[in-house]
Order: C-alpha cells, then sequence, then structure tokens
C-alpha cells in the first residue's frame, strides 16, 4: 500500500468527522450534551442537495446546507435551554426527526425513496485528489480555529465558564442562555458542514447517508476529552483504522466488522478510565430542573 | 380525589396530550404539502390500524416488541439511570433465543422449549445490559454513552456472527429453531389471518404487570425508585445506590432483550440481521410518551405501533414517512413540554403547609 494513497484517503474519510467532532466539543463545552451530531449532518447533506440541485450551484448548496444545520441546531438549543428538555432524549428526538424528515422530502422533492439525483461537487480536477476542494481544507481547519476560539477569545473563555460553572459565570454578568445558544448553533453549522461534504463528495444524496458518522464523531469527543485538538486526533486515528481497512479488504486479518468497532471500544475504554480518565465538562447536562 | 394525586395525573397526561396535538397539526402541513387532505389521511390511518382485524394485529404485534423496549427504558429512568442501549439488547435477546432455539430438536415439549428460549432471550439481553452496569458502578462511565457505544459493538458483532458463522446461505438469518416456537394468534382466531401478532403479546403483558409489581410493591422496587429520586438520600437511608445501579441496568437489558421473543419465537422462527430495525430506539420514546409507568408504556407502544402501521395504511396517498416524522415531533413535543407542564403547575398552585 502506497503511504500517500493511505494519508490522502485517511484525510477524506476524516473530514466528514473533523466538522462534527468540533461541532460537538463546542456544543459539549457550553454544557449541552450533543448526541445530535447524525442529525444535523443528514439535514446538512440533505439541504445542500436541494439547494444545489434546484439552483445549479454548489456554493449556494453549501449556503443552504449550513441554513439546514442551523435550524436543526436551534431547535436543540431551544428545546433543552429555552424548555429545559431533557438533553439526551432531545438529541435522540432530532436525530429520528432528521431521518424522518430527509426522507419525506427526498420523496417529495425527488420522488423518491433512496436518492436525490446527481448533483455538481467542488471537487472537479481528479488529478488534485480532493484537495481542490475548498470544504476539505475548511474540515482540516476547523479543529484549530476552534481551538483559538476555545482558548484564545473572550467568547471561548465564557463557553469554558458557561460549562464548567454556569452559576459563577451568570454571577460575573455573562448571560449562561446566549453563550449557549451561540455554542448549539454552532455546532449545527459545523456538523452540518460534515455532511455537506459528503453529499458535495458523492454527488447525491442517498437515504441515510451518515451511515452513523455522527455516533463516531460523539465518540471522537469523549476519546478526545472535550479538547479540540484531541478529538480532532481521534478523528484521524478512527479514519485511519477505515482506511486499514478499505485497503486490506479482501485480506483476512481482521473481519471489518470488528474494525467497524474500533471507535466505540476505545471510547468506552477512556469513559472506564484504564488509560487516562475522560472527564466531562462538570455542567454537561445539567439544564433540567 | 386528593389534590396532590391530582397534581401526579395532570403533570403526567398532560405533556403527552399537548404533544398529540402538536403532531396533528405537523401532520396536516405535511399531508397538505403533499395536496391531500388532512382528514381523508387520518381516515385511511385509522381504518387501515383498528379498522380491520389484519390491520389491528400487525398494531398489536409491532406494539409487543414495543412494550418491551419501552419497559426496558422506563425502568432504567426510574432508577435515575437512561438506558439507551436497548436496540443491541433486543438484538442481542433475539438472537440468543434463536441459539436455544437452534439447538433444540422438534422432540422437545413446548413447556420446555419456550421457556428456554424465553430465558435465553433474557440473558443475552441482561449481559448486554450488565456491561454498562458493572462499568457504571466500577469505574463510574457514564451509561448514556457506553450503551450508545455498546449498541454499535453488539450490532457489529451479531453481524459478524451472521455473515459468517451461522446463517443459510445467501441470507442474512439462522436457520429455523428446532423448537420453541410462540403460536401466532391466526391459529385460534381466523380473522388474523396473514397478521404476524401472536401470543408473546401476552408475556408483554405479564412482564408489564410483573413491572408494576416489581416498582410499585417490592421493597427492591422502592429501592430502585428511592435511588432514582435521590441517591444520597438512598444510601443514607441504607440502600445500596450502586447495587440498585447495577441490578436496574441488567434488569433493563434483560427486559429489551425478551423483547427478541416476539420477531424470532412468534413471528420468523429464525434471527435475521437487522431485527432490532429501530424498536430499541422507538423505546425511549414509549418510555418517555408513557410517563415510565407500566401502563402509560403499553399504551405509548400501542400508540406508536398505530403510527409506524398506520403510515403503510397511508402510503398510497401520503409516503410513509410522514409518520417518521411525526414520531420524532411527539418526543421532542413531550420532551418539551414535561418541564414547562411541571413549572406552570407548580406555580399556579400554593404551597401547601401540613
Amino acid at each position: 500500500m502506497n503511504p500517500f494513497d493511505f494519508v490522502t484517503q485517511t484525510l477524506r474519510i476524516a473530514v466528514p468527522y473533523l466538522f462534527a467532532a468540533s461541532g460537538g466539543v463546542v456544543a459539549e463545552r457550553a454544557g449541552i450534551i450533543t448526541l445530535s451530531l447524525e442529525g444535523y449532518m443528514l439535514t446538512g447533506a440533505f439541504s445542500a442537495t436541494v439547494g444545489a440541485h434546484y439552483s445549479g450551484n454548489v456554493w449556494i448548496g453549501l449556503l443552504c446546507g449550513i441554513l439546514g444545520g442551523l435550524i436543526f441546531g436551534l431547535l436543540h438549543a431551544v428545546a433543552t435551554i429555552r424548555f429545559r428538555a431533557d438533553q439526551v432524549v432531545t438529541g435522540i428526538a432530532i436525530n429520528l426527526l432528521a431521518i424522518g424528515i430527509t426522507r419525506f422530502f427526498l420523496k417529495l422533492a425527488f420522488d423518491s425513496s433512496s436518492n436525490s439525483p446527481r448533483i455538481g461537487g467542488f471537487a472537479v480536477n481528479t488529478s488534485a485528489l480532493g484537495f481542490d476542494n475548498p470544504l476539505l481544507w475548511m474540515g482540516l481547519l476547523a479543529a484549530p480555529a476552534l481551538a483559538f476560539l476555545i482558548y484564545r477569545t473572550p467568547y471561548g473563555l465564557r463557553v469554558r465558564a458557561v460549562g464548567e460553572h454556569p452559576e459563577a459565570a451568570e454571577s460575573v454578568g455573562i448571560s449562561v442562555k446566549r453563550v449557549r445558544y451561540i455554542a448549539v448553533a454552532l455546532s449545527g453549522v459545523l456538523a452540518a458542514l460534515g455532511g455537506v461534504f459528503l453529499a458535495l463528495d458523492q454527488h447525491q444524496f442517498t437515504d441515510q447517508m451518515t451511515a452513523g458518522r455522527g455516533f463516531i464523531a460523539v465518540a471522537a469527543v469523549i476519546f478526545g476529552r472535550w479538547d479540540p485538538m484531541r478529538a480532532a486526533l481521534a478523528c484521524l486515528l478512527f479514519a485511519a483504522a477505515e482506511t486499514l481497512q478499505i485497503q486490506l479488504q479482501g485480506n483476512q486479518i481482521m473481519a471489518s466488522q470488528f474494525v467497524e468497532m474500533i471507535p466505540y471500544v476505545l471510547t468506552i475504554i477512556a469513559l472506564a478510565g484504564v488509560v487516562g480518565r475522560a472527564v466531562p465538562p462538570a455542567a454537561l447536562g445539567k439544564t433540567g430542573d | 380525589m386528593t389534590s396532590r394525586f391530582r397534581t401526579q395525573l395532570e403533570e403526567a397526561l398532560f405533556p403527552p396530550i399537548i404533544a398529540l396535538l402538536i403532531a396533528l397539526v405537523c401532520g396536516d402541513l405535511l399531508i397538505m404539502s403533499y395536496g391531500q387532505s388532512p382528514a381523508t389521511v387520518y381516515r385511511l390511518l385509522l381504518e387501515g390500524t383498528w379498522g380491520n382485524a389484519y390491520g389491528f394485529g400487525q398494531v398489536l404485534y409491532k406494539a409487543t416488541t414495543l412494550a418491551f423496549t419501552g419497559l426496558a427504558v422506563s425502568l432504567g429512568i426510574r432508577a435515575g439511570l437512561f438506558n439507551v442501549g436497548a436496540e443491541g439488547q433486543l438484538a442481542a435477546g433475539g438472537f440468543a433465543a434463536a441459539f436455544v432455539g437452534l439447538h433444540l430438536t422438534s422432540a422437545v415439549p413446548w413447556l420446555i422449549a419456550i421457556p428456554l428460549c424465553m430465558m435465553g432471550a433474557a440473558v443475552g439481553g441482561g449481559i448486554v445490559g450488565a456491561v454498562p452496569g458493572y462499568l457504571r458502578v466500577k469505574f463510574g462511565a457514564h451509561e448514556v454513552i457506553v450503551t450508545i457505544m455498546l449498541n454499535f459493538i453488539v450490532l457489529a458483532l451479531l453481524n459478524w456472527l451472521i455473515a459468517n458463522h451461522i446463517h443459510v446461505e445467501e441470507t442474512l438469518h439462522t436457520p429455523e429453531i428446532g423448537a420453541g416456537a410462540i403460536p401466532r394468534l391466526d391459529a385460534f382466531m381466523p380473522a388474523f389471518h396473514g397478521s404476524a401478532a401472536n401470543l408473546s403479546m401476552v408475556v408483554a403483558a405479564i412482564t408489564a404487570l410483573a413491572g408494576w409489581y416489581y416498582l410499585f410493591r417490592s421493597r427492591r422496587g422502592f429501592e430502585l425508585r428511592a435511588v432514582g429520586l435521590q441517591p444520597d438520600a438512598a444510601e443514607y437511608g441504607g440502600v445500596s445506590v450502586r447495587g440498585v445501579w447495577f441490578r436496574a441496568l441488567t434488569l433493563s437489558g434483560a427486559i429489551a432483550g425478551l423483547g427478541g421473543i416476539n420477531y424470532v419465537l412468534g413471528y420468523k422462527h429464525y434471527y435475521e440481521d437487522g431485527l432490532a430495525g429501530g424498536a430499541g430506539f422507538l423505546g425511549i420514546a414509549v418510555a418517555l410518551v408513557g410517563r415510565n409507568h407500566p401502563l402509560g408504556v403499553i399504551i405509548a407502544a400501542l400508540f406508536f405501533a398505530t403510527l409506524s402501521q398506520g403510515g403503510l395504511a397511508i402510503h398510497a396517498f401520503v409516503p410513509k414517512q410522514m409518520v417518521e416524522v411525526l414520531q420524532g415531533v411527539v418526543i421532542l413535543a413531550v420532551a418539551m413540554s414535561v418541564p414547562e407542564v411541571r413549572r406552570v403547575l407548580r406555580l399556579g398552585r400554593k404551597p401547601v403547609t401540613a
């Protein structure tokens, strides 16, 4: 196997994870459990497809994808922050809702229960191996940008304060709700970009095309201990395992099902604290009454 | 009626009613977006489910699995634990039931075979439930994440077992079980002909009854609810919180696993990859809408089964995916209205001193 191919393929597989995991990190650092990354990605992929199909312009598709993620992110925010709904339940409900809505409108818009018509994409030059795709670069830069936002800006300081000790943050005049609304909306947009990348990369939307990637991102957030760069490393690790599995296909070293398990097994091990305990932000999940 | 009981009843009933109304409005919009008349579509939905024996049988069949997973999730919630792993536990239970049934010959009388297979299902699901229980008790690992991750692990493992070891050539299911089949309703009520409804629903009803007795009439159940409400106070009162956590998650897994019999023993007589098909996740919705009470869970299971079967009945007019949207809407609306209703009801009532 050519090491160059291995690296490029790993990066391409990692991009959706990198976007979604960045989204997961920012919302959870603000104290909101985000199991809805899968739903954001799916909505992002679908709205981008609809936008790109009807306008014939990929950039408008990208905008629509962002809008879709924003709406679903705000839905999660309103449910958990305004109505104090259980964050885990809300996350699961949003995933179910995203599957239902994309299927319903796939039927309504394209009269199909499996896939959309072919749409354009960013990567036009096959010899560039996908590196002429601006979304790929955005995905690779998402985590460093988020690390800067969280550790080097006033807003990031507020996010961390709100996620660790909301009462203390409130007492120094920070609007906890506002910080959380922005963080959750941002997480919707970031995760949706992962879905947009998928749809434009495959030149169509297919039913449930995110196929559990949102949950791999959740795993990466925990395995990366809620830190943007570590979560990104986890994404790269999971993507590398997947690449290895694809490249070794037919090679009976390890059944593909066991490779699929790697992210989940590693996350459970990390949670159990066998190698360095994964400790969540102190106020994570505590908006209920 | 005492005012405390009335408050409890209102707190329990208002959120599902509000959610139903919101879902109806959303349904109207979706139906009209397809250029159909809501009244016609809703009537078709009811006629195709409760209006004829076949449709009603299918509702009963789907409700049976949902009742098991709903009971499983609600038992966890009563102990303050969120079991998101019913999907994997259901599949593991179904596989275990088939595994036991495959090793029996038709010479084994049903009185022995059915309980053996059922035990297999409960043990299969129970083991999957015990893992997050153990990790929670021993390492403090949060059960929500562990159960989500375990779903993927268990489903991949079962897929590997089926694809590589125990399957009928060219399929993703096991051979048929030798013994342990549970009779279908149409065996003695011909009107149900063709529907998958079977006597597993009796097992579900008994499980609900046993769950009610355990929760509200037994010492263990009292401890479990005490831990769910106030773990620190329960510990102070002499309850082993860790013991309750482990028991609750294991038991929850076992109940979800038992749900596998509906498909394996009652319907197909083999385990098939993808058996759970989302019924585990929907169990969360059932528990939520059923307000974690066994009776409520049964009603909620019938409601969600009606929606899912109703989707097929309206498919000629509106895509059946509409009901998936409505399921999501109901869950979201209940989750949002539970704390809101509680606040409004408590604000409106003056504090009572005894």
